[in-house]
Order: C-alpha cells, then structure tokens, then sequence
C-alpha cells in the first residue's frame, strides 16, 4: 500500500486522537483476531528501529516551535462503518491512520499523540504516547505502536457495543456518535497540558468524522468550540463521510483549523500526511485548503430549515420562522411584561 | 487583612479585645506582617532555590465558596438571565482618579481592566452594546454610542486618558439615563460606575435623579476605588444593582469581571419579545461591493444583509439602510451555556474515593492521576451528580468556568425510556 520512502519526511505528528476500530460486526464473528493479520500483510511495516525511538525519547534536548500535541479523535460509531457506501472500510481506514501517528512520532522525538474514540454510546482514551504504561516494546511482525492501538480499539468497541446492547429500539438512520463528548475530553487534556509548566508542545486536535452531525449536541459542540477558540487551540476535521458536516467546518472555521473532505479515499493517508501532520508553527508557510463557504444561517426550531430571516425570542434565544404569541422554549408571553403575563395566567387559572 | 477579620468574626469577646487593644497603633498594612507572616510561607527545595508558594489548595476552596454561592442563588428559583444586555460603562476621571495608590495611577488601571472587561464582555454577551462615558470637571460626557464592536470602544478609552476636575454623579446619571431611554423595551438597561471620587459636586437633588433611574427600571451598579460612599450604596439598593469596594488590583480585576456574565434578570425589568433578525451569508468570493460601513469598494469576504442585500463587513451589527439585526448562529450559541447551565460538581474526599470501586483512579476528563503525588493516598476531586464520573479539581474549575460540558454527560447516551426512568 504505501511505499517505504514516503516515511522520510519531516511530518511532526501530535496526539492523534484515533475514534474509529473496525468492528467485529463488520466481519463474520470467528474473524476477528484476522484483523492484526490481515494488517499485517496489507500495510508496510515501517521500522525496526522504533524501540530504539522510545527509548531516545526521554532526553529532551529544547522544545523549539514545531513540536506539536496532536489529540485525535476517531469516529467508530458502528452504525456508520456498517453502511457507509465509500470505497474505505473501517479495517483500511485504521491502518491509514495507523501509518500516520507512527509519521507523527516519528518527525520529532518531543511530539506527542492521544488517541480518544468516539464510539455511538460511549467515548475512552485509547492511546497516550506520553504514559508510561502505554510504551510498549515491539515484539514480532507489527511495530508496538500498531499492535497496541489495535487491541485497545478493539476493547473499546467491544465495550461500546456491550453499552448498545442494553438499548433497544434505535433507529440506525442518522445516528451520530458521541463527538461531543470526545471534544470535551481531548479538551480537558489539553487543559492539563497548559498546566504543566511553561514548556510545552503547542497542541491541537484533528477529527477524523464520518457519522453525520447529531442536532442534539449541537449546543455542547458549540461549547467545545468557543472554548478551544479562548485557549488557542485549532480543531482540524478530515470528514470521511457521505456529506458535509456543518458542525465540523463551522468548528474549523471558528478555531482557525483546517477542515478537508478528501475526494479519493483510497489516498486518505496522503490526504493526512500532507495536510494534517504539519505543525502549527509551520502551517504559515503552505497553502492548505481552504473553506468554501461555511454555512452560519440558524435553523428554526420550529421546523428546522435554515432561515434567512426569523424572529428570535429576547430571554431565551430560540428562533422561530413566524411570528408567534408565546415561546414555546421558555413560556413567557411577547409584548407583555414577564408579571402581567404571570398574574394573567393565575387569574385565567382561578376562573377555570 | 482577611485573617484578622476572621479572627475578629470567630473569636470570643476577650480575644477581640486584647486584639483591639494591640492594634490601635498599627495600620492595617503594618497587621499583615504581625498577624500574617506571609514570609513563612516561601519554602526551599534541595538545591536552594525559593520555591514557588503553593497556593492551588486556596484557590480550589474559593472557587468552590464562590460556585456554591452562585448555585445558591440560581437554584432558589428560575431566575432567567438577561443576555440582551445594553450596559454603559461611566468612567470617573475626576482628580482623584489620578492618586496613585493603584500602579502607575488609578487612571491606568481603569483602562487596563476595562479594556479586557470590553473584550469578555461581547465574548459573554455577543449581542449586548456598550456605551462609554466619562466624568471630567463635573461634566459628564458620552465617549461612544452604544455599540456593538469592541475595537472602536477601546480605542476611545486609550485617547482620552487625562484626569482633572471634580466628579458628578447627578450629571453622570442623568446622561446614562437619556442614552439608556431610548433602547428597545427587551434590553436589560444596566450602568456600570467606576468611580474613584470621594465626593460629587451636583447641580440638582441627586435623590430624584435616583428615583428617576429606578422608574426607568436601569440597573446601577458601582465599584469604588477609594472607599465605601453612602450615596453609592443608597443608588445600588434603590436600583437592585451591586456596590463593591476594590482593595487593590487583582480584586478591582475580579469584581469588574464579575459583571460580564449576565445577571438574574427580574422579570419586571424588561419585556420579552420577538426580535426580527437576519442571518445573512457570506458574500462570494471574489465579488466586489461597496460596503455600508466603510463607504468603499471591496473585495469578497463580507456578509449580504437578506433584506436589502447590501454588504457588512463584520457580525453582529445593524444593517445601516433597513435597520436589521444580522447576526450569525455561533453568536446565538455563545449565550446557549447560561440558558442550559451544568451543574456544580460535589466534592469528594479522599476517604470517599478510596471506599469507591473505581478501577484506576483517574481523572475522568484529563486522566490525570487523583492520588496525591508522592503517595498512595487518594487526593481531594469533585463528581458530577448525573453521570457519578470523577474530576480533578483542575478539571472542575475548567469545566464549569470555561468548557460548560461535563465529558462524563457527553460521552454517555441516554434514551428517551432512560430519560424518563430516571426523571420519575
């Protein structure tokens, strides 16, 4: 799949936050240790020198401008996986992204990644370059980075799966995965990193979404956003699904970061390599793509299309398309003051 | 100082006594180094070198007293909040404001801070105005128009930044009162006063320019830099505003940032109504348009009001030909955090965590160890009371001051029949 030599340049990777592992329900249930087979013949093994990355780790010579934390976040939300119609599957989609954090490790001693899943009932950490716990030494064909993010996704699936089945009756049409709570997580990581002294490496956090948006996050997500927006931190989105997110490019376009739906997903890694492992500091220098057109018009909440025009209520904010007597979010009446609207109400309640 | 009047408010009537007594010569600047000792607290590590007062422990436990105090009063009952907010900000640049006990003077300090409230207060409110006035040689003048952009508020403050006169509180509010008169009925009408002064010089009974601004329902709330004034006091109780005396400028920082979120809206205050606003779209690349605000030619990036189609260059605004208010969904979704806020977080001591069952103690949020540091004692965190996650207490403070998302909440699904089951 990809050729040796396109490891050498000089990507410095962050946390990624990895959300996505191909789920057994995607394969017959006997196949499922087939998976870190079935890697192991598709995708090149990139090195044999990485324990000996690990172990120069730890000497930290400075942290010059381009050292990066990257925290990604890794849709695995089944029931997008399982119907999305593209040329990728979840089994090559991982090892895409496998072959990019093992880049991202290895263009700067000092880069760090963490890998957050976002699954469809529950989100977990799943790899953090920086834990003592999680270096691992590499044994047999796969390099340690690989074999380890495989099997911890594959617990986190399993665990997802095990939470999905409590629930019953969810209609698999537009069911979107949990990336709120995965934003708020890799944001709170990103808080401690601050914490920790004045040396630190810059980070940020790539989305790698392919489930559509879920309108009942939308007020979380928007949290997430403005709060990555106060501390600095770009939210970059590679959206591998079937339309445009909105969530993503409105959160790209606010944190200053870089949303790319790739055409060919045959090429995702490339697509990732060329885009998303540059620093920050270095993004200044290249022409990434740029946003066409991000949509800020509102939807009603009446009906929910977007407006041009609408009414909007003064103490709760909700918009409606029509001018309407009464909110109906937050009950108080237009036009009338709060305690003449209250004392009306009691009295038509004592005469019924 | 704080300690002192804690021992004053705890200890029996004796000790209150001999402390009286030893203190009558002293100052209260002279009590902080008999009764504080804050050398003591410096300590050392190996190598010599003074290490850094660890002063995370006090900061948690103010941040708790100050978010139970503000459940407190939210909790009582459904207050809404104003987030439609028309504020005037009343600087007092009289001659006391140019004493120097606040560095470099108290005039630069107002502007520093009110600078920096400006700019949290449109990230708070993005769709509240703010006018700026100021008081000089007992005249009060209008600075800015009520406004919407932060940039041409601030850069009026940094020119004008010279003291002299005496300062009038009467002349003030009856300027705030005139400006605030004509503000649609559904913004809440609030005055903020800065006043350094420890006297006004008014042409008029200042009584009946205070009722005069409680009929017109204006909120008035004053920080003084110099000390407690009766006449202050007497306008923020008539009008339902707050008056706090800064002690110096971190807590003159702290309580002007305490007016950027938006207050308890009594709900005689202001009348709830539909306001007609257009959310307009980005103009196209490359198109060229003379825009309404500049009155010149320019080249793509701008927004095209849906009603007259003509160009603005930056949101929220009013469209200057048809007098629409354009805006655009994220600054709706700003103030979303005060309608729907989190709730705070329950402390947990370290003997509750250690009875717990949780596998590894982590912080849910960061995955921060919750064990003290050096030890195997479990440390002091917070939980959430819906989804019984544990949180540093770092994390806490982030999530409910910043964030406003607990990731314990969000990262799990619950179903309409859960929902109901544990609502019942």
């Amino acid at each position: 799949m990809l050729k040796e030599g396109a490891i050498e340049s000089r990507l410095v990777a962050g946390p990624l936050v990895v959300t996505t592992w191909p789920r057994s329900f995607l394969l017959p249930p006997h196949s499922r240790g087939k998976l870190l087979r079935d890697f192991n013949q598709s995708t090149v093994v990139v090195g044999h020198g990485y324990a000996s990355f690990q172990a120069n780790r730890r000497s930290l010579i400075s942290f010059s401008d381009d050292v990066s934390l990257l925290v990604v976040l890794i849709d695995t939300n089944p029931f997008f996986w399982s119907t999305s119609s593209s040329s990728l599957n979840f089994h090559q989609f991982v090892s895409h992204v496998l072959v990019f954090l093992d880049l991202i490790v290895r263009l700067s001693q000092l880069n760090q990644i963490v890998v957050i899943a976002t699954g469809h009932n529950t989100c977990d950490y799943i790899y953090d370059s920086s834990l003592d716990t999680d270096q691992v030494t590499g044994e047999g064909e796969l390099p340690a980075l690989y074999s380890f993010v495989l099997q911890r996704l594959e617990e986190f699936v399993d665990k997802d799966e095990k939470l999905g089945a409590k629930q019953e009756g969810l209609s698999e049409k537009r069911a979107s995965s949990l990336l709120s709570g995965s934003l708020s997580m890799a944001l709170c990581y990103i808080q401690r990193v601050f914490r920790s002294g004045p040396l630190h490496p810059q980070p940020r956090i790539l989305c790698l979404q392919g489930s559509p948006d879920g309108s009942e996050q939308y007020v979380s997500i928007m949290n997430a956003i403005f709060s990555a927006q106060r501390s600095m931190v770009p939210i970059d989105c590679c959206y591998v699904g079937s339309h445009n997110s909105a969530f993503l490019q409105q959160a790209s376009y606010i944190t200053g970061g870089v949303y790319v739906k790739p055409q060919h997903l045959e090429g995702l890694y490339q697509y990732l390599a060329t885009v998303f492992a540059v620093d920050l500091h270095s993004r200044s220098f290249l022409q990434l793509p740029r946003p066409a057109g991000v949509d800020f018009r509102a939807s009603c909440f009446c009906h929910k299309t977007t407006i041009d025009m609408g009414y909007v209520c003064s103490v709760c904010l909700s918009i409606f398309c029509k001018h309407h007597d009464k909110c109906s979010t937050c009950g108080s009446v237009f036009g009338k003051a709060q305690l003449d609207a209250a004392s009306d109400r009691k009295r038509k309640a004592s005469e019924s | 100082m704080n300690n002192s009047e804690k021992k004053r408010m705890n200890g029996e009537a004796e000790e209150e006594n001999e402390e009286d007594v030893e203190d009558e010569g002293r100052d209260a600047w002279e009590r902080t180094y008999t009764d504080e000792r804050s050398w003591e607290a410096l300590e050392e590590d190996e190598s010599g070198l003074l290490q850094p007062i660890d002063n995370k422990a006090i900061y948690h436990s103010q941040y708790r007293r100050r978010l139970q105090s503000l459940s407190a009063a939210s909790a009582a009952s459904r207050i809404q909040k104003g987030l439609i907010r028309f504020l005037c900000v009343v600087v007092d640049l009289s001659k006391a404001a140019g004493e120097m006990d606040f560095k470099p003077s108290r005039m630069a300090v107002i502007a520093k801070h009110v600078e920096a409230f400006i700019r949290e207060f449109f990230d708070q409110n993005p769709l509240s105005q703010i006018g700026l006035v100021i008081i000089k040689d007992g005249v009060a003048q209008s600075l800015t128009e009520l406004g919407g952009s932060p940039e041409a508020h601030i850069k009026a403050l940094m020119v004008k930044l010279g003291c002299s006169g005496d300062s009038s509180l009467q002349n003030a509010l009856e300027l705030v009162h005139d400006t605030l008169h004509k503000i649609p009925s559904y913004g809440h009408r609030e005055v903020l006063i800065l006043y350094s002064a420890l006297s006004t010089c008014d042409p008029g009974d200042i009584m009946e320019t205070i009722q005069k601004c409680k009929k017109a329902k204006l909120r008035c709330s004053v920080i003084g830099l110099s000390a407690e004034m009766f006449v202050c006091k007497h306008l923020c109780q008539e009008t339902g505003g707050s008056y706090m005396v800064a002690l110096d400028e971190g807590h003159f920082k702290e309580l002007l940032l305490e007016h950027a979120p938006p207050p308890p809206a009594l709900a005689e205050f202001a009348i709830a109504n539909l306001i007609k606003m257009g959310f307009p779209q980005r103009a196209a690349e490359g198109s060229i348009a003379i825009c309404s605000c500049h009155r010149e030619a320019k080249v793509g990036e701008g927004y095209i009001c849906p009603r007259c189609k003509a160009r603005v260059c930056e949101l929220p605004t009013e469209c200057r030909f048809c007098g629409l208010t354009l805006v655009s969904s994220p600054h709706l979704a700003r103030s979303y955090h005060h309608l729907f806020p989190i709730e705070p977080f329950t402390e947990v001591s370290a003997r509750q965590l250690e009875l717990s069952r949780v596998a590894s103690k982590t912080c849910f949020g960061c995955r921060e160890s919750l064990l003290t540091p050096g030890t195997n004692k479990a440390g002091p965190c917070a939980a959430c009371t819906k989804c019984k996650q544990y949180f540093c207490l770092d994390c806490d403070i982030y999530i409910h001051e910043s964030l406003h998302n607990c990731p314990g909440c969000e990262s799990r699904r619950i179903t309409p029949a859960a929902a109901s089951v544990t609502m019942s």
